[in-house]
């Protein structure tokens, strides 16, 4: 019988299927697909979701962008899932549960991962329709169903989770309030004078901040839906209200199966994450650990981790993983604006003395809380400017002895002290953490280093340090370089074995020298004959400083496939042609064009992501014919073969749509049509959106911009594709010509200094001081390279050409456009074969046939 | 164009009469230097590629070579390796396919990426500007 038990698989039962409870279940199959058959329950309707972006639902991102895995992802790894279904009950001697639907489910090992839920004060009034709280998608979809009705909203709470909450109803288009209790914003996290500087800076953005403010009652409105008054006899009238006040561990299941809980609340754990059931774990907000409750995901996170260790006896590598507390330094963007909190942040550590730095100019509060000898660091508070959280951590969760006086922590940096940064990094023991999010160590990253990840992506993508927040990059950048130096790694980021150059310095070379061709450059400072490398770069290169014709003659050995014969190659050796459709608006006539070109041609059609139209099937000697039917008719290349602006993405904006505050499709026209045909290291794409609903998509493009009621807000370094990023926020509410300005700048700027085939999501990631430093550069001219960058991108604008119609007139470039040199004939390897009523590629089984 | 084909008619009738084996298939002005093109060759598809270098080691500008191969792409059964990009490594000259990049030896036909694969070279020479083919 025993026997028998032992070998059947243990059923791992996983109530809440929130961050933390998925999270368990993904360590546990990653660690052990065999042994345990998985159920979970989620009451919500939907499987887990990153509920730390929840708030970015509001300004592009969907449901299926947030989504944390989905049925066919657990279908294929064999996890039977149940959503909309609540657990009620726990049969703790049956070890059975029972849901809402009256269900009974057996189990071996039970978690409790049922998170926490928003705590409602008792207000008279707070039942009606319109009130909402902020935890799930569907309050969210609730909140945006209320903004439809509303010109007013008001967060109650004035904490970290209400001002995400605050952002969320700014970005619906309401005039936003805040009400909080304390006498702060974030009072648990930040001082008086931090939270007083948050205060200023949110309510430079048009968000109205009410502290010390005790809601009595919420009864109907005069000017608005409802009026909220106050303890004080004052009050305040708005159309809906979010309640933010707290949260409270989801502990109902425990409580009514007697598990022990904490005076509080919250399930009572031990470092291996059990409870007082030793089949029952409890993981995440709903477990009490040391008295505490850990409001955050990665402490969540670490004791999935410690569960799943538990459960596996130390999984493959036999190293159990005791929970043993987390860190509850936080770093966030609360409004666009920076704030961070870490360690003993209230100085409540005995005989601790705090000092504080106000930069009111650069809107920046300092504080730091050392220990009674001055020595250690204990805790800081960060307004405005956080770059210094990373380097601050360590010191404090390290214990490491300052080598100065603490209040040279303070000061501004001094320019070139970055050497004591890289010594910082040093002085870290091995088994210090660095990325807390996937909690990886120092010694796992120098380990990854020495196995041979040596650049950034690489390492991030071997460890995933650096890929949740975001928040530890410059540190892993610098464990990275300082590990390479001592293994005597000369950082080598030589182009390839022609050019002991790297890109940035060869167009350096080529700007500076003039070299107008790949002879010349390969004469100047390369060696043999250039490869698959260095050619188009070269091109792309020469190209983008100099705007002359890609198939000139000097230059057309260098092109890559596509750009090769101004079309893309497909798997057949035919190509596909775009025309440029400006920010998607097409008149009738050019549609008519374009389908009456694809009949004649027999090409197959499909609309692109770019919302433009693709035409398949072309063959060679068949690219001069078409393009001379659409230059006629007044098309343009689309430049869908080069590493350059792809299209410029837009809604319809104020002209038609009746939210929109701008002409979002005016504005991509310009971009497009200025932008167009510059050859850049790798595509770029832009979207307009006419207003914060982002229909355009605009926050997945490298250059992002959202209409706001004053103006423009302009983003950056977003990607979709293998590799999505959301685009961070370079400025807000910009006139036309600054927003154009700082896209010039920006567009040039990445030119010059990105790798090859680099996005620039990956080059912005990549650049010493981030986003921080790109606005420095391009806002207050910080490198004095401005002037010039307009300059450069003004002539590649100025020289523009479609490079089409310049084709077209040449009968030399033409001649390359026949499939045979010495016949007419067509390539006889080309067969189609016919698909939903168009033709496609025959399959060599086609081929056969035939 | 037509110039051509005629041209090459001509020849190739011309030189079979003569019994040698090299066959024209056009003039080397017509590829444009470090590209390539595809030639009709007896019935079959074959690219030539024009090598000039940047400079030979006399430090002169280079003169032109020619080197040719079977134009279809083993991998994906498409005809385009003229197409593809020339590249060089110590001191030999590939085609990389344009499709997935695999590169070929113009020298033996031999894939870089897979041992297994080679693909068909033919003889190719620059005879007074004309560029001729034959079997190897
Ligand atoms: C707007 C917002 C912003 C945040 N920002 C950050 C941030 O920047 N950084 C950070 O670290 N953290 C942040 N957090 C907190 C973070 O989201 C939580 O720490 C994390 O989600 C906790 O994960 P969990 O699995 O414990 O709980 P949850 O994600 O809440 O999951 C619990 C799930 O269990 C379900 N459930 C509960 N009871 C039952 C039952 N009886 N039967 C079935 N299902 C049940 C719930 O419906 C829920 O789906 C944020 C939270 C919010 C709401
Ligand atoms: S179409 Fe444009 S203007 Fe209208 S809601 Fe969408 S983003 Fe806003």
């Amino acid at each position: 019988m025993s026997e028998m038990k032992k070998s059947r698989k243990q059923k791992v039962v996983v109530v809440g299927n929130g961050m933390v409870g998925h999270h368990f279940i993904d360590q546990l199959i990653s660690h052990n697909n065999d042994d345990f058959q998985v159920v979970t329950f989620s009451e919500e309707s939907r499987l887990a979701y990153d509920r730390v972006m929840l708030t970015s639902y509001f300004i592009g991102n969907t449901a299926d962008d947030l989504a944390l895995t989905s049925p066919q992802a657990y279908d294929e790894q064999g996890v039977e899932y149940f959503i909309d279904t609540q657990v009620v009950d726990i049969d703790r001697d049956k070890k059975t549960l029972i849901t809402a639907t009256d269900q009974i489910i057996s189990y071996d090992k039970l978690v409790l991962a049922t998170g926490s839920y928003p705590f409602v004060p008792p207000v008279p009034g707070k039942d009606q329709k319109n009130i909402h709280v902020y935890r799930t998608l569907d309050d969210l979809d609730a909140i945006a169903e209320s903004a439809k009705s509303s010109h007013v909203g008001v967060v109650i709470g004035g904490g970290l989770l209400g001002l995400e909450a605050a952002n969320a109803i700014k970005q619906l288009g309401l005039q936003t309030h805040v009400v909080e209790f304390a006498p702060r914003l974030m009072a648990v996290q930040l001082d008086q004078e931090g939270g007083d500087l948050l205060r200023s800076k949110i309510e430079d953005l048009g968000v109205c901040v009410h502290t010390e403010k005790n809601t009595t009652e919420i009864i109907a409105g005069e000017n608005c839906r409802y009026r909220m008054n106050f303890a004080d006899g004052s009050f305040l009238e708005t159309d809906t209200i979010v309640f933010s006040a707290g949260i409270r561990p989801q502990d109902s299941l425990a409580r009514i199966s007697g598990l022990s809980l904490g005076e509080r609340g919250g399930i009572v754990i031990n470092d291996q994450c059990l409870t007082s059931d030793e089949n029952i774990y409890a993981i995440g907000e709903c477990a009490l650990w040391d008295n505490k409750i850990f409001g955050l995901v990665a402490p969540g996170y670490a004791m999935a981790k410690s569960a799943v260790s538990h459960l596996t006896r130390g999984g493959l590598n036999g190293e159990v993983k005791t929970f043993s507390g987390a860190d509850m330094s936080t770093k966030l963007k609360l409004l666009g604006v920076d704030v961070s909190s870490l360690g003993d942040a209230h100085g409540n550590t005995a005989g601790s003395q705090s000092y504080s730095f106000v930069d009111s100019a650069a809107g920046t509060y300092k504080k730091i809380v050392v220990s009674s000898d001055s020595k250690k660091l204990l805790g800081a508070v960060l307004v405005g400017d956080t770059s210094d959280y990373g380097q601050w951590l360590q010191l404090v969760l390290n214990k490491i002895e300052l080598s100065q006086p603490p209040e040279y922590l303070l000061l501004p940096e001094i320019d070139g002290d970055s050497a004591n940064a890289a010594a910082g990094v040093e002085a870290l023991p091995d088994s210090a953490q660095i990325c807390s999010c996937y909690d990886v160590t120092k010694q796992h990253l120098c380990d990854a280093v020495n196995a041979g990840a040596h650049d950034i992506s690489a390492l991030k993508s071997c460890t995933s340090a650096g890929t949740g927040c975001g928040g530890c990059v410059p540190l892993v950048t610098q464990v990275l370089n300082s590990e390479l130096e001592k293994a005597g790694v000369s950082i080598n980021d030589n182009l390839c074995r022609h050019f002991a150059f790297s890109r940035v310095e060869l167009f350096d070379i080529i700007r500076v020298k003039q070299l107008r061709t790949f002879d010349e450059l390969l004469t100047e400072c390369g060696e043999g004959e250039g490869c698959e490398v260095c050619k188009p770069a070269a091109a792309s290169m020469l190209a983008s400083l100099w705007n002359e014709h890609v198939l000139a003659e000097e230059l057309v050995g260098l092109q890559d496939t596509n750009d090769n014969y101004l079309a893309n190659m497909q798997k057949d050796g035919t190509y596909s042609i775009v025309p440029r459709v400006p920010a998607g608006e097409i008149t009738p006539e050019h549609l008519i064009l374009i389908g009456s070109i694809a009949k004649k041609y027999n090409l197959y059609t499909k609309i692109t992501g770019g919302q433009r139209i693709d035409l398949f099937g072309a063959q060679l000697n068949q690219l001069p014919l078409i393009w001379q039917e659409m230059v006629e008719a007044g098309l343009e290349t689309g430049h869908a073969y080069g590493k350059s602006l792809r299209t410029v993405k837009s809604c319809v904006g104020s002209t038609w749509c009746r939210y929109g505050v701008q002409d979002s499709t005016e504005m991509a026209i310009t971009l497009e049509e200025r932008y167009r045909g510059i050859r850049s290291p790798h595509k770029v794409k832009m979207g307009v959106s006419g207003c914060a609903r982002e229909c355009a998509e605009a926050q997945s493009k490298d250059f992002g911009v959202i209409a706001t009621d004053k103006g423009w807000n302009l983003y950056v370094a977003g990607n979709g594709g293998m590799r999505p990023r959301h685009a961070d926020l370079f400025a807000s509410d910009l006139d036309d010509a600054t927003l154009i300005r700082y896209i010039d700048i920006i567009l040039m700027f990445y030119i010059r200094t990105a790798e090859r085939l680099q996005r620039t999501s990956v080059w912005l990631e990549g650049l010493e001081g981030g986003l921080d430093y790109l606005k420095d550069v391009v806002i207050n001219d910080k490198l004095s390279i401005n002037d010039e960058l307009i300059v450069q991108i003004s002539h590649l604008i100025e020289t523009y050409e479609c490079e089409w119609k310049v084709t077209l007139n040449d009968p030399q470039k033409l001649k390359r456009f026949n499939h045979f040199i010495n016949s007419e004939a067509l390539d006889s390897n080309v067969i189609f074969t016919t698909e939903r009523k168009q033709i496609r590629p025959a399959i060599k089984k086609n081929i056969v046939m035939i | 164009m037509i110039d051509i084909i005629e041209n090459v008619s001509k020849e190739s009738g011309e030189v079979s009469a003569n019994k040698i084996d090299w066959l024209t298939v056009c003039k080397i002005e017509d590829i444009t230097k470090n590209t390539g093109v595809c030639a009709n060759f007896n019935g079959k598809q074959v690219a030539i590629f024009h090598m000039k270098k940047a400079k030979d080691s006399d430090g002169i500008g280079g003169i032109s070579e020619v080197k040719a191969v079977c134009n279809v792409d083993p991998f994906s059964a498409a005809s385009v390796l003229s197409r593809g990009l020339i590249t060089e490594k110590d001191n030999q000259f590939f085609v990389a396919s344009p499709l997935l990049k695999q590169e070929f030896c113009l020298e033996t036909g031999q894939c870089q990426q897979d041992d297994a694969i080679a693909i068909n070279t033919y003889k190719a020479r620059i005879d007074d500007e004309l560029v001729q083919l034959m079997e190897a």
